[in-house]
């Protein structure tokens, strides 16, 4: 499975940034490859309007099947990434990655 | 919290008047050179007249389109008036003009036109600055041009350019003095934001425009704190309010009692700070709280 | 009596917190002692006029702006639905076309250019419209949901409702919002005269030299009333004086005005100050007029 986290760093000891649309990077984890790729999302940060718009088209270019967040995305943006056949869950708030994905394996964090 | 690099406070009050920019202006002063400025109230920004910032670099900001129809391939056919949703493209004096205070750059009539004789071209809604203020830190502030659409745009770019400059100049903090009401200008304040400073007033309005603009807060999820100002104009009103922060978990950090030196250091062009001890050791003891409780959540985590 | 057309005076100013409500309200109720008089709070964000006056709630009316809805069955992905809107509030994903309603401006463009009417335009609730009569003064209070942001819509909804239904009442006063943007055009729009509030502070002079520059653009006679009169210095009537601005009233600093406002109470049946005010501002209307 893929994963994607919205991050506020580059690695796993990194915190889970809460915001979908202004997330400073977004890591994407490749479970089956053991592989890291991440993509800086800060100059989508710099919309005042448009930021879920804008990442949910990186999402949608990216294609993970799961995203672990904080907030969780707007409704248009969450909508959009469902019908990608994305699953999202959330809570992963004052999370490193490292403890989000041991959380989402355990079946602790919520799905919406 | 997003970003271990810099700590972001916005001060926001739902209704204007409360004394937001001069409590927004009195911790620049006391954060110094530890913290970026960041006048996000950029529809009537009012922070400069207290820092004295040297606006030294200005930029031009763009936001938006403008329709430009060029008359000469114009055939007026009226195609472009008929799809406009807002009135933008009046008949008068036998030629079709395009009213640039109607115009939202939406762009139809420029598909439509079929001549070609409507373009659409950037559209200048105000002006960036970025100064040293009188405290010895950077300011990033602005102005809307008059009748502009304050779309939040020009926020977002004051702030980000904060943001830039807190990370090249290894600062610790960013002040925001916010917008007013709840609109995208508020909610683009907002973003990013490690903690809210609300301001207000012991009147009905305030009281009922502060559960407005919290109720924006909310659904962020970012930790509060709020300053009653005028506090002894109505005792009624102030327990009110206290009320409504206790039972939203705001923290409830200071009264400020009715002083006429707001207004007269604002002529003097100071910070109620720079004029008033006892004030000066408010603020002080104010900000020292407000880190502490940005210092406690990250020892949480 | 014939009335051919309503006076509209609009009650403006750069600054927030100068006194447009209390003016409002006051001015509203003090004219209606005498004759219909209509009350229209068009500062949607965050409208105040309705904790003032007390009357009957005759209706509630919701209102919508129209926003693009996506059917899936008609749709061809062929984009141009994305590539015409300037918002990028409609956004082909691959398979899906995403439209984010907040940033809609109900140009309608994506809807009717789609070749295959995949996005016909749907009604989306903005906010709503509060009708509230009081012996001769109709209030109309519009207030914007949270949630949505752009507040010109719905500042035009309310207009047009004036125009359609409420024509017959004499006198109207349009409290705007706070600010020089584009909300405040379109609120003063249909004014026949701006009355710009503000206080005797820089900030207060700053945003009125604002103000004034915003009504010169839309071109409308204009007065000010320089409110908590007393609190600062005399740089804003020489201003005044200097743009050839009537200063229509004076308001001065009273604790007492201060302490009805903040309990919500109507101030000029119980302040002869504040009530002489107001009269000598209607009277000044009427001459620039």
């Amino acid at each position: 499975m893929k994963i994607a986290f919205t991050a506020t760093g580059p690695t796993w000891e990194s915190l889970v940034d809460p915001r979908f649309g202004r997330t400073e990077y977004i890591v994407l984890f490749d479970e089956e490859i053991d592989l890291i790729t991440v993509v800086d999302n800060r100059s989508v940060s710099n919309e005042a309007h448009g930021a879920g718009t804008a990442t949910a088209q990186k999402m949608y270019e990216l294609k993970p099947d799961i995203l672990i967040t904080g907030n969780g995305p707007g409704d248009t943006a969450a909508q959009a990434l469902k019908h990608l056949k994305m699953r999202i869950f959330v809570d992963a708030h004052d999370m490193t990655l490292a403890k989000a994905y041991d959380a989402y394996t355990k079946g602790k964090l919520r799905e919406i | 919290m997003p970003s271990d690099i810099h700590k972001e406070i916005v001060v926001l009050s739902g209704k204007g008047g409360t004394g937001k920019t001069s409590v927004t202006a009195s911790l620049a002063v006391i954060a110094g050179n530890s913290a970026v400025v960041a006048d996000c109230d950029v529809d009537a920004a009012n922070m400069h007249l207290l820092l004295q910032p040297d606006f030294g670099q200005t930029v031009e900001f763009y936001s938006g389109q403008l329709a430009e129809l060029d008359q000469e391939l114009c055939t007026r056919c009226g195609i472009c008036a008929d799809i406009c949703r807002f009135n933008a493209i009046p008949f008068h004096e036998d030629q079709y003009r395009i009213s640039s205070l109607d115009c939202e750059g939406c762009g139809y009539c420029a598909q439509v036109c079929p001549t070609g004789a409507i373009t659409m071209k950037e559209r200048r809604s105000g002006n960036l600055y970025t100064s040293r203020t009188k405290a010895g830190s950077t300011m990033v502030h602005a102005r809307l041009d008059i009748a502009a659409e304050n779309s939040g745009k020009l926020v977002a770019r004051v702030k980000n350019d904060a943001k830039a400059i807190a990370k090249s100049e290894n600062k610790q903090f960013i002040i925001v003095d916010g917008s007013p009401g709840i609109g995208c200008p508020v909610v683009s304040s907002l973003a990013g934001a490690c903690y809210v400073l609300l301001v207000t007033e012991p009147t009905m309005s305030a009281l009922h425009d502060l559960k407005r603009v919290y109720a924006v807060i909310k659904r962020f999820r970012i930790p509060a704190g709020c300053l009653i100002n005028k506090y002894d104009l109505n005792e009624e009103k102030s327990a009110e309010i206290r009320q409504f922060l206790k039972e939203e978990q705001i923290d409830h950090l200071a009264d400020i009692p009715f002083d006429p030196i707001f207004s007269s250091a604002m002529i003097e062009q100071k910070t109620i700070v720079e004029v008033s001890l006892p004030l000066k050791h408010l603020m002080e003891e104010i900000w020292d709280r407000i880190n502490t409780r940005l210092n406690t959540k990250k020892e949480a985590i | 009596m014939i009335i051919d057309k309503p006076l509209k005076i609009a009650i403006a100013s750069g600054k927030g917190g100068t006194g447009k409500t209390l003016l409002s309200t006051n001015l509203a109720s003090l004219l209606s002692v005498e004759r219909k008089t209509l009350l229209v709070d068009l500062d949607v964000e965050e409208p105040n006029d309705l904790l003032f006056i007390h009357g009957k709630t005759e209706t509630v009316i919701a209102q919508y702006k129209m926003i693009p809805e996506w059917d899936e069955s008609k749709c061809t992905l062929c984009g141009i639905c994305s590539n015409v809107c300037n918002y990028h509030a409609v956004v082909q994903l691959g398979t899906y076309i995403a439209v984010f309603k907040e940033l809609c401006h109900s140009c309608y463009a994506c809807s009717e250019l789609c070749p295959t009417q995949a996005l016909p335009m749907e009604k989306h609730q903005m906010g709503e419209t509060t009708i509230v009569t009081s012996g001769h003064l109709t209030l109309i209070e519009s207030r914007l949901a949270v949630g949505e942001e752009q507040t010109v819509p719905l500042i035009h909804k309310t207009h047009d409702l004036v125009n359609q239904q409420y024509r017959d009442i004499p006198v109207q006063i349009f409290d705007c919002p706070p600010g020089t943007s584009c909300p405040v055009v379109a609120a003063a729009k249909e004014a026949d005269f701006v009355v710009l509030v503000s206080e005797p502070t820089p900030f207060g002079l700053n945003d009125l030299r604002l103000a004034v520059e915003t009504i010169r653009k839309i071109e409308k006679p204009m007065g000010v009333v320089i409110n908590r009169y007393g609190i600062g210095d005399d740089a804003m009537e020489r201003y005044c004086e200097g743009a050839q601005l009537p200063v229509l009233a004076k308001i001065p600093f009273d604790k007492q005005i201060a302490e009805h406002y903040s309990n919500g109470q109507m101030v000029y049946d119980k302040h002869k100050g504040l009530r002489s005010s107001l009269q000598q501002l209607i009277a000044a209307i009427h001459h620039a007029l």
